[in-house]
Formats: structure tokens, sequence, C-alpha cells
């Protein structure tokens, strides 16, 4: 055995023993998290890991991702050059040269080409790090050009060199033909070089090739290149419903509610948090960074991870650790003003490469301070009595709930007789603005000779901002009362006008055993539309229509192209789109019961969404939800444009076409 | 020591309508709430047994139904809670009613003292503001109404100062204790309970006082030792609204003239 070969052995088993030894330290601390059952549905979960880690979907979404696209598949193709390199270090003659001729030939020419590729896409990746870093590549702690980015980058640039170099001296010493291209091409190169040099060209580009292998290999689990492991399982387990419907809670003595220690996030939440690849887009997208609030949907998740990390030592002794998980911000704390900042819209987990669901883990700290703690903006409390005592968030006496309907006579919803439930919501029943699409639709509907009916002063809020804000305990009382009524009714079909309401009794009620149609009015018209059962009388004139996408309708619910098709089918043309649209698109500032709460720091979510409205100089800003309607209106006239710019629902418009 | 609030279950007045016909409070279906300002007086209470070594107790007269409304004062977190019930206290009036609480609290104070009993300065569907002082007298206790502030509190010296919300002014008081608070909104802002403490209230004993406990003469409690009686119930007429100034062309002004209106009418504090 050579001294090489015997330093080799040593210097591999070590490295492997470390590497395996911090894989083990990290994924430990994950399985501390609480249980979550995500090993269901294994074919739906297979085709979406080959969509968003193989075919990296999400990655794609984004001209660079194509860099980071080439850079995945080279590394895929080298793995079986690197395991060739590795096990013939171990055991000198066993390599790929003893697969028959024509196949060890491709491979080489796979290697040697793809290594041109890695070599390439590290350039490419420098280049945008240090010439034109994208705004939302930096934050508090990672910087664009940060020491572990380049670091990396380094090593890859290392161990394609090292190739390069290994073979070229091998090629260059004498070695018969082979399918190597742009190794042959360096080894040209050495070619002049006495035999001795180029051997020794030769041992010091494999030692290199084995230390910056191993030391890269050692490097990931300590970084955010934890993802290279991390990642295709993350996408493996993601979540099979929308994420934005939570799990129910159990109310008895002695359970605990959402999270305030960093172990009662599940093990999923942990390894999201393991997997994180800095790359910054939730924060891009997010309507609170944006707009100069603290919080960073992927701060939120970089503090799980430095909490988790922080307090390893006492949480593996089943202790609770000394870094506090909610508190005054610093690293590995959440402060309460980040917690209650969210508006839910989804934006982070809807561009998220890797699958992480950050504000699920957002809304788990406000269960936890809602219902453990009873702490939250004080503008809360009436809301949470209103709810409770009056099932509307206004506290207006239910009995008000009728009032928009009182000149259309009866419109009780018949069991077994009356097809659709008309759920007009609290907003579409008691606030102002809204009664009137609440009236257009109900126009919309009987033009249409569609059978429908209303609960009227049984009608109960449907609890979307008791959930979203963390109060499960209210809102698991307002389902099972909702769901009661519905099934007493044998309701099947149900429309509304609010995304909020659509939303909630679609996805969140089936948790409580509801499972029926429920579409949005924006659905329902356009099929109505499609069908030819809603003719219209005429174009409606709105001007210029620009379409502002809502966050429950579009991204939680994928419906983006209904409400546009109302607009052209309505108005004779495709409405504008903001710079930020469908999944881009930006919330309005109201959701995730943000609608009830102060917005006192940073620029206002509206002005900003207003702002990217008037760019275009709309006659109509036409959005498709009662909270987008009060948060648009209320924009334009702080901007000063009410005057220029109407708000009108997409039923609003629908109804001004069916006039005569 | 014992800190006492005194609460009252009423009907969501905003929920009640009062039947044309027959001049009566249609009370069908309408849910009963805790009246809103007795919440702030057992808001104060807990106040003070966070920062004191107090024990809170939540006293409430009414039918037994009352008791939901003390199970809410349990998950909050009061010590103990009393309903006072009785058929023969049924019918009362302001005067009756604080016989019978007063009889209650007299109760009380003779296994512990009594430091303060804590009042809604009034009820939303009396609204007589009468139940609280006269408990005061009745007992013997100071008398402070309409407190907005409770300056300092000395349970050792026995002595409470507390800042009075008048008609345009405050005035700060100081008297002995034990006595007899009743507050305003202003003072506080009532706390939310946690789910732990609801689902521990379902389970919490609520106690009942009825007249074999209390002992009272039935000719001073209830109907019978109420001396007044409602006559006659009705929806006034509103006066219409009036337009000041002009929105339009002076929108800093009339919004100026605005707040004076609200101020003048103390719809408004500064």
């Amino acid at each position: 055995m050579s001294l090489q070969h015997t330093l080799f052995i040593a210097v591999f088993s070590v490295s492997v023993l470390s590497f395996l030894f911090s894989c083990y330290q990290r994924l430990q601390l994950v399985t501390l998290g609480a249980a979550d059952n995500r090993f269901d549905n294994s074919g739906a979960r297979l085709a979406g890991m080959f969509n968003y880690a193989f075919a990296q979907q999400r990655v794609l979404a984004r001209p660079y991702g194509l860099n980071h696209f080439f850079l995945f598949w080279a590394f895929m193709a080298l793995l079986i050059a690197n395991g060739e390199f590795l096990v013939e270090g171990l055991i000198p003659g066993l390599n790929l040269a003893l697969l028959p001729a024509p196949l060890h030939h491709v491979l080489q020419l796979l290697f040697d080409g793809v290594s041109v590729v890695a070599l390439g896409c590290v350039l490419v990746a420098l280049a945008r790090r240090l010439l034109f870093p994208p705004e939302y590549l930096e934050t508090e702690y990672a910087k664009p050009a940060g020491g572990e980015a380049l670091l990396i980058l380094g090593m890859i640039a290392a161990l394609m060199i090292a190739f390069f170099l290994l073979n070229a001296a091998t090629i260059a010493q004498g070695q018969p033909t082979t399918w190597q291209p742009v190794s042959s091409a360096i080894a040209v190169l050495l070619q002049g070089l006495p035999a001795a040099t180029q051997a020794s060209i030769g041992t010091f580009a494999w030692w290199l090739h084995a230390l910056v292998l191993l030391a890269f290999m050692n490097f990931l689990p300590r970084s955010k290149h934890m993802h290279i492991l991390t990642a295709i399982p993350n996408c493996y387990f993601k979540s099979m419903e929308k994420p934005n419907t939570q799990p129910r809670e159990i109310f008895e003595k002695g359970a605990r509610y959402g999270v305030s220690s960093v172990t009662q996030y599940t093990w999923k939440d942990l390894l999201d948090s393991m997997t994180c690849t800095e790359c910054g887009r939730c924060q891009d997208l997010c309507p609170t960074h944006n707009t100069g609030k603290p919080l960073n949907p992927r701060r939120v998740v970089h503090d799980i991870k430095m909490n988790l990390l922080a307090n390893a030592p006492a949480l593996k002794e089943g202790k609770e650790g000394t870094t506090a998980l909610i508190g005054e911000a610093h690293e590995g704390t959440i402060s309460e003003e980040t917690i209650w900042s969210c508006t839910t819209c989804g934006a982070c987990t809807s561009v998220c490469p890797v699958l992480i669901e950050q504000m699920p883990k957002i809304i788990k700290l406000r269960r936890h301070l809602v219902e453990e703690k009873s702490q939250f903006p004080e503008e809360l409390l009436n809301l949470f009595e209103n709810l409770e005592q009056r099932s509307n968030p206004w506290g207006i006496a239910p009995s008000e709930r009728t009032k928009w309907s009182s000149q259309l006579g009866d419109r009780s919803y018949i069991p077994g007789e009356t097809e659709y439930l008309f759920f007009v919501g609290c907003a579409g029943a008691f606030d102002n603005r809204a009664k009137h699409v609440t009236v257009a639709l109900a126009t919309i509907l009987d033009a249409a000779g569609i059978s429908w009916g209303l609960l009227g002063k049984e009608e109960l809020c449907c609890g979307d901002s008791a959930r979203r804000l963390g109060n499960e305990f209210v809102f698991d009382k307002i389902a099972t009362e909702n769901v009661a009524l519905f099934q007493e009714r044998t309701i099947t079909k149900v429309v509304t006008q609010c995304p909020h309401c659509f939303n909630t009794l679609k996805n969140d009620y089936r948790q409580y055993g509801l499972e029926i149609e429920v579409v949005h009015h924006s659905q329902l018209i356009a099929q109505l539309l499609a069908s030819g059962k809603l003719k219209l009388n005429k174009q409606a004139d709105e001007g210029k229509v620009i379409f502002h996408d809502s966050c429950y309708l579009g991204r939680h619910n994928d419906t983006y192209d209904a409400p546009r098709s109302v607009i052209t089918k309505t108005t004779g043309s495709a409405p504008l789109e903001f710079d930020r649209n469908h999944e881009n698109g930006f919330c309005c500032g109201a959701g995730g019961g943000r609608m009830w709460m102060e917005e006192d720091t940073g620029t206002r979510i509206n002005l900003d969404r207003v702002g990217e409205a008037l760019k275009q100089k709309p006659d109509t800003l036409c959005v498709s939800c009662p909270y987008c309607m009060t948060m648009m209106e209320d924009g334009l006239k702080d901007l000063g444009a009410a005057d220029s710019v109407k708000v009108k629902d997409i039923a609003e418009v629908t109804a001004e076409a069916l006039r005569p | 020591m014992l800190v006492i609030s005194c609460i009252k279950q009423v009907p969501d007045t905003t929920q009640v309508k009062i039947d044309p016909v027959t001049n009566t409070l249609i009370r069908d279906g309408i849910p009963f709430i805790i009246n809103p300002y007795d919440s702030h007086a057992l808001e104060e209470s807990l106040r003070l047994k966070d920062r004191y070594n107090v024990r809170t107790v939540a006293l409430s007269m009414g039918p037994p139904n009352t008791v939901a409304t003390l199970r809410k004062a349990c998950a909050l977190g009061v010590d103990e809670a009393i309903l006072v019930s009785d058929r023969c206290f049924g019918g009362a009036d302001t005067l009756a009613t604080s016989n019978a609480l007063s009889a209650a609290i007299a109760l009380l104070a003779k296994d512990e003292e009594v430091g303060i009993v804590f009042c809604g300065k009034q009820t939303i569907d009396g609204d007589t503001a009468q139940t609280g002082p006269g408990i005061a007298s009745r007992l013997g206790y100071s008398q402070l109404t309409l407190v907005d502030r409770i300056e300092s509190i000395d349970f050792e010296k026995k002595t409470v100062k507390a800042r009075r919300k008048l008609e345009g002014r405050h005035e700060i008081v100081e008297a002995p204790l034990p006595a007899m608070i009743t507050v305003v909104r202003e003072l506080n802002r009532p706390r939310y309970p946690t789910v732990p403490m609801r689902l521990a209230s379902q389970e919490a004993e609520i106690k009942t006082w009825d007249n074999s406990i209390l002992k009272m003469d039935v000719q001073s409690v209830g109907l019978k030792g109420s001396p007044t009686w409602v006559s006659k119930i009705f929806s006034p007429e509103r006066d219409k609204g009036e337009i000041i100034g002009n929105g339009i062309e002076d929108p800093t002004g009339t919004a100026a003239l605005l707040i004076d209106k609200l101020l003048s009418k103390d719809l408004l504090t500064v």
C-alpha cells in the first residue's frame, strides 16, 4: 500500500465520519420536532419531488434559475464521477474504465462536458453576486458577496479545475485515446513538461480534488448548503393541503396551543429551517418586507434554525432552551411585531423553490400568543369579542344582516329546492360599499335564472380572521356551528362574493367534515357567461380596467383566469395587469386579520399597491374581494386619486353590462 | 385582603328591540353579556391581584343562568365566583339589589377583610348608577364613583387615591379602605381569556348563595323590597342631527368644530 493510498484512506475515513456526525447532529435536532404525518400519498409526493426538486419548477420561475438548473444537473452527473474518484482512491483500479468501452466513453464525455457547464455556472453566479446582485439577495444575516457564498463557489470552481488538471496530467502522461475533449486540450499545454513535473501536477491535482471534495462535503451540513442534502426530501414531504389551512387544535385540559418553544414546531418545520437556501425570493415578494415592516419570511425561517441551534444542548436533554423564540428581536428570537405583521398572503410559500412553509409558522406563533398568553394588538380585543358575541367583525347587531335584502322579498334557502346558498359574508351584509356588490351579484344570479337562497339572520361569520389571527378557539366554535347549520339545511352548493369566506368554507371546513361545492362569484359568473346562461345587454363602459388579484382567490386557490375572463367578456377587452400579477401579485394589506389592525410601521401596503396601479393610469381598479375593495378605495383617497379612478368589483362590472 | 367585583349579566342591548305594540323589551333569542362597565370593574380587581397579595371574588345577583357570566369571570382569573340567587330576590330594583349584595359582601367580610368593592358605573339595561353607591352606604364603605384612574393604593395603610372623571374635569380623591369604587371605561382595557383558563372555568365551582345563606328579611329584597316599579317603556323620538361647518370649503376647521362638539357632549375625551 502506497503512502498516498494510506494517507487517503485516513483522510477519507475522518472526513466521512465527521460529515456523518454533522448530519446526525443536525438531523437529530429535526427529530426533536412535533409529529406530523407527511408519509401518506407517496405517489403524489414522488411526483411533487420530481417537479420541484429534479425538474426545478419553482427555481426556473425566474430567469436566473436556469443557472441553478444547469449547476444542479451538472452536480447530479458529477456525483457519479466523484463517486468513482473516491472509490478508486480507496481501491485503486476499481473505476469506470471497467465498464464496456462505449459506455465509459460516453460517461467521460459527459463528465468533461458538465464540468465545463459547472465552471460556467460558477462564473455566472460569481458575476451576479459581485457585479449585479439583485436587491433581495441581501439581508441582515446574508450578503450577496458574503464569505459563505464565495467559499462555496470557490470550492466548486476548484473542484472543476482540479478535475481538468488531473485528467490533463493523466492524458499528457500517455493515457490512450480518451473522450475528454476539454481535458485533452489542456493536456496539450502540459505536453512539453518533463514527465516528473507532469506526474507532480497529477498528484497535486488529485490531492486538491480529494481535499476540496471532502472539505465541501463537510461544509454542507454547517451552512445554507445543507439544502443540497435536504431540499429533495423537503420537496417530497411538502404540504398536500393548501398551506394556509392549518391543522385543527384539540381543546382539552393540559393541551398546548401554538408554538412558543422551537420544538413545538413539527419536524417538517424544523427541516424547512435547515433547507432554506437564502435565495431571498420570499423576501422579494413579501408585502410587509417591501413596505418597511420588521417581517421578512426568510428571517423567520432563519431565526427558527438559529433558535434550534442555540438551544440544541438543552433541548437534546429534554430541557427548555435559554434563547426565547418570541421576544425582543435578535438572532434566534422573533418579535411580536414581526408575528402580527403577516397578511397571510401566501407569496412566500408560493414562491419558495424548495417548498418551505413560512407563513404557517407565523400562524403557529400567533396561536400561542392569543390562546396561551392573550397577548395581541389591542385593536383585536373588540374583533375577537364581536366575532364571538355577534358573529361579525364589527359587532353590529346580527338582525341587521338582512337589511340589504329587505327589498327582495323572501329569498330564504329552502332545503331540497334551492340550488345555491348565497353565503353573503359579513362584509357583503354589513359594509355599505360591499352591499352594492351583494346586490349586483343577486341581480346577476337572477338574470341567469340561477336558483339561490339566503340563510338570512342565521348566517354567521365564516371565522377567517379568527383563524388567521391564531384565535383557533373562536374559529373552532364558529366553524362547528356553521358546519352543523350547513348539514342541517343539506346545503351542497355555495356561492360567495368574498374570497375569504370562499377559502374558509372550501378548504378549512373540510377539516370539520364539510365536503361541498363552494364557488367564488368570479368562477360562477365566468361559467354562466361561457355557457351562455348569462346574456349581456351591452358592454360595460369602465374605461381602462386594471385587475388586482385577491390573495385568497389567486394564490391560495389558484383562480386567476375566471375574474379576468369576466372582465374581458363584460368590458370587451382584457384588463391591464399590475407589474406584480398572478402568483406574484401583491396583497392589498388586509388579509390575515390585518384588516382589523392599525398599520403604523413603514409605508402602508395599500398605498404601495395603489401606486403600482396608478402607473398605468387606469379608469377602473377592478377587484374580487371586499377587503381589497376597502383597501384600494382608501389607498386611492390617500393618494388623491379617488376622483379619477373608481374601484369596482367584477360583479358590479357585470351588472353594469346587464343594464338595458 | 379581599377585592370584590360586582358584575351583572345584561341582555346585549344593541340587539334588544322594543315591541312597538306592548312597549316591552323583546328579549327572545337575545344573548346575554357581562355589563360592559362591570368588565372594567372585574379587570381592575384582577390587576390588583396581579400586583398585590389579594384574593378576588366576582359577585353577581341574578337568575341561575347568570352562572355563564360568572364562568367568564373565572376564565379571566378571579379566585372565587358567587351567585346570589333566590326566587325571593327576583324583580329587585336598585335598593333591593344593593341590600342583597351588601348582605353577601358582609358575609364575605366575616371571614376575610374586604379592601375594595368594584362596580361598573352603571348597567346598560337599567342605567341607574345607583347599585354601587347603594352598597357603599349600606356597608358604610368609602364611596368613590366614576373612577378612571387608581392613583395609588396602600393595603397596609388602608388608603386609596383615585381620579374621578367628571364632566369637563377630573377630581382626585383619597379615601380610607374599605372602599366601594364605581369605574368608567377609561380605567383599563379588559383582558381576554386564555384557552386553558376558559377550559378550567368550565369546571370551576360557582357557589350559589340563596336566602337560606343570606338570611335576609324577605320584605327588604326582591319585588317586595323594591319601592320603584317600571310603568312604561318606550322608544324615544330621535332628534334630527344638525349640519355644522362646511366640510368641502374648510375640512380642517370643520373637523375642529366637530371635535369641540363631541367634547362638549362628553362623547370624546382628550
